[in-house]
């Protein structure tokens, strides 16, 4: 943080936007992923604990195959396999989705401590930074536009699954199912299919989201790794209206929340350090409070249990 | 969903009342032991294929937890926070407020009970004040943060499962900045911590038992919270309107207040566990006291499917599968996350097996 020092006050916001990519990727994985999911009608809570099982197994894999895309891949998979577990689980009657995810997020980030304890000394090859900070020589703005590679690939995609969600015939059914478990019924879809593959892509998504952790930033494995990034998916849902879009700036804005206080910092501003990183859920609160109750015009899935 | 029409004139045959016992009986045994099977068949298959041998595993879980005087205190000590945070859930849930935020009630409440404890401390005030007035501030303070979340669902139809985790995420921020700033002790350098409590009024252990009061005091709002529930027009009003609001308000219940009520009251529950690991535990408010007790009380809740005296069975079986941890790691060398996987384990095999309940097999009449 000396090289923001030496920019002065430009230093803040380049700092800011260089740590809310950092910080704002992982966040954008999890969140675009459980807005699919919560699409379908479905929440999953437990994205903490897949976080955690594809930041472990990307590392792994990375470290194994000298290959970080195929540790991506493989943190992908096992999202998937999680996020189908929690899905067809909570298709049984009388089975709690949020009691579920909450225990699906112990056993998680237990297997993933469990299975990374050899993993905290080495380094695993990450993944290459894009740079688009290749024409300016100060050392800061380089390092604050070298872009995490799956933060191109999560903007792609948060476009591509808004339209796929807004123009395919499958999306279109899952928003169905979402909506409405009855009108999907009459229409002859089943609702618990297509919410175990929701589900799944969550999962997906949730594993890539922890790669980025391991892989970029802060691109090694520990058990201190995820601050309830996973968590905190919920909050990043409703902030961003179940629109997959909006996803990117709720991971920008509570990336950058997180990045304000120790650009600050380094200009020897320390004052409510912590509160800054309170503002994102402060706001998300007050949303909710503007809002009350998420209805359809807010992009609100029906048949979400935390709409009712 | 499918009952079978019966052709009229042709009553179904009734089962005895001997019969329906049997029944009920076996449905509310059933999940759970289906629960306890899965979970042994599936960590036994994990620590095997991490080259253990599960029985011995097995073992020196029991002993760990439970084997002999030392287990059972290290055991009871654990199980003491997560009683308090298991009835934080447990309580709003009979109202039908599920709220997932009480680790933000618990700090605020450790943070409240350490504040007034050192103010009381440096007024010379004796033990048997001050420890009331800790528990009165970690209460109030955890009752006030969910009671506020409880408002929120009344007043703005904000949903208080989001609610409440939101909140808690503003609560650790807010425990922060006063444990780094104004209620810093100077002293404290690389783990910022309040002013640590005189050593005579840190909460001793029970006469006889090397366990704090904390758990007397959990055994206690336990027992109240049980038979409140269970003897009082309160607790039956509080069933009435989180099992059907319309009809509560229908014979005049006050539901409004009953829920916000039930939700404060779960909110004192998780600010006592924080002001009692405070006086108990840690002495001081410190990032020590952000632990995960709030996040496996709901476990604990909803395995005790939100019953009051429920919590504290499946609570002292948590402290006591947390408890063996050290051992396993001693004698096997099994890291510690074992134990967190194991609990995993069981809690998703529990909420699975809920599926159990209410099939047709335990209700079918021959």
């Amino acid at each position: 943080m000396t090289d923001a020092s030496a920019l002065g006050w430009w230093g803040v916001p380049l700092a800011i936007l260089g740590g809310a990519i950092r910080v704002g990727t992982p966040l954008l994985w999890v969140s675009l992923g459980e807005t699919v999911t919560e699409k379908a009608g479905r929440i999953n809570l437990g994205l903490e604990g897949t976080l955690l099982m594809g930041a472990m197994t990307a590392f792994a894999v990375s470290l194994a195959s000298g290959n970080p895309w195929l540790g991506c891949l493989a943190a992908a998979g096992v999202g998937v396999l999680l996020g189908m577990l929690h899905g067809a689980l909570c298709s049984l009657n009388r089975v709690n989705d949020t009691a579920m995810g909450i225990a699906l997020m112990l056993a998680g980030s237990g297997l993933a401590f469990w299975l990374g304890k050899p993993l905290i000394q080495p380094s695993a090859p990450g993944l290459p930074a894009i740079a688009l900070g290749g024409w300016s020589d100060v050392a800061a703005v380089k390092a604050s536009l070298a872009i995490n590679p799956l933060f191109a690939i999560g903007l792609v995609l948060a476009f591509a699954t808004h339209w796929a969600l807004g123009r395919t015939r499958f999306g279109l059914r899952l928003r169905v199912v979402g909506d409405s478990e009855n009108a999907a019924r009459a229409f002859g879809l089943s609702p618990t299919a297509y919410r175990i593959a929701a589900t799944a892509f969550g999962g997906a998504c949730a594993g890539v989201g922890g790669a980025s952790l391991s892989l970029v930033y802060p691109g090694a494995w520990s058990e201190a790794l995820s601050s309830g990034q996973g968590v905190m998916a919920v909050a990043l849902v409703i902030f961003a209206r179940w629109d997959p879009r909006r996803c990117v700036l709720a991971g920008l804005l509570f990336g950058g929340a997180s990045a304000i206080s120790p650009a600050l910092q380094a200009l020897g501003y320390s004052q409510g350090y912590y509160l800054l990183a309170a503002l994102p859920y402060a706001l998300t609160l007050a949303v909710l409070i503007g809002l009350g109750k998420p209805g359809p015009s807010h992009g609100a899935p029906g048949e979400l249990s935390l709409n009712r | 969903m499918s009952s079978i029409p019966v052709p009229a004139g042709m009553p179904a045959a009734e089962p005895s009342a001997a019969a329906l016992k049997w029944r009920a009986l076996a449905e509310s045994l059933v999940p759970a032991a289906a629960a306890l099977v899965l979970t042994v068949l599936l960590f036994s298959a994990a620590v095997a294929l991490a080259g253990f041998n599960a029985f011995e595993v097995w073992g020196l879980i029991v002993l760990g937890g439970f084997g002999d005087a030392f287990a059972w205190q290290n055991t009871l000590q654990r199980a003491a926070p997560l009683i308090l945070t298991g009835l934080a859930v447990a309580l709003p849930a009979q109202a039908g407020r599920v709220i997932i935020g009480n680790e933000g009630a618990l700090v605020l409440g450790g943070l409240a009970a350490a504040a007034f404890g050192n103010v009381l401390a440096s007024a010379q005030a004796g033990a048997w004040l001050v420890w009331p007035a800790m528990a009165i501030a970690g209460a109030l303070a955890g009752g006030i943060w969910i009671g506020l979340v409880g408002l929120l669902r009344e007043k703005r139809e904000v949903n208080e499962t989001i609610a409440s985790l939101l909140m808690s995420f503003i609560a650790i921020a807010l425990f922060n900045q006063c444990v780094e700033t104004v209620l810093r002790d100077p002293a404290s350098l690389n783990k910022p911590s309040t002013k640590p409590l005189p050593d005579a009024l840190l909460l001793p252990t029970m006469p006889g038992l090397d366990v704090h009061y904390g758990l007397l005091l959990g055994l206690l709002v336990a027992l109240a919270a049980w038979a409140v529930m269970r003897f009082t027009p309160l607790g039956l009003a509080l069933r009435v309107a989180g099992g059907n609001a319309r009809t509560a308000l229908g014979v005049g219940l006050p539901v409004v207040k009953l829920t916000i009520g039930a939700c404060a009251a779960g909110g004192a529950c998780a600010g006592l566990a924080g002001a009692v690991e405070v006086a108990a535990v840690h002495g001081a408010a410190n990032a020590s006291l952000i632990a995960g007790y709030g996040y496996t009380g709901i476990l604990i809740a909803f395995a005790a499917r939100f019953s009051p005296a429920g919590v504290v069975p499946v609570a002292i079986l948590v402290g006591g599968i947390a408890a063996s941890g050290s051992l396993l790691q001693r004698r096997l060398g099994l890291p510690d996350a074992a134990v967190t996987v194991l609990l995993g384990f069981a809690f998703v095999a529990l909420i699975a097996c809920e599926t159990l309940r209410g099939r047709q097999f335990f209700k079918a009449s021959k």
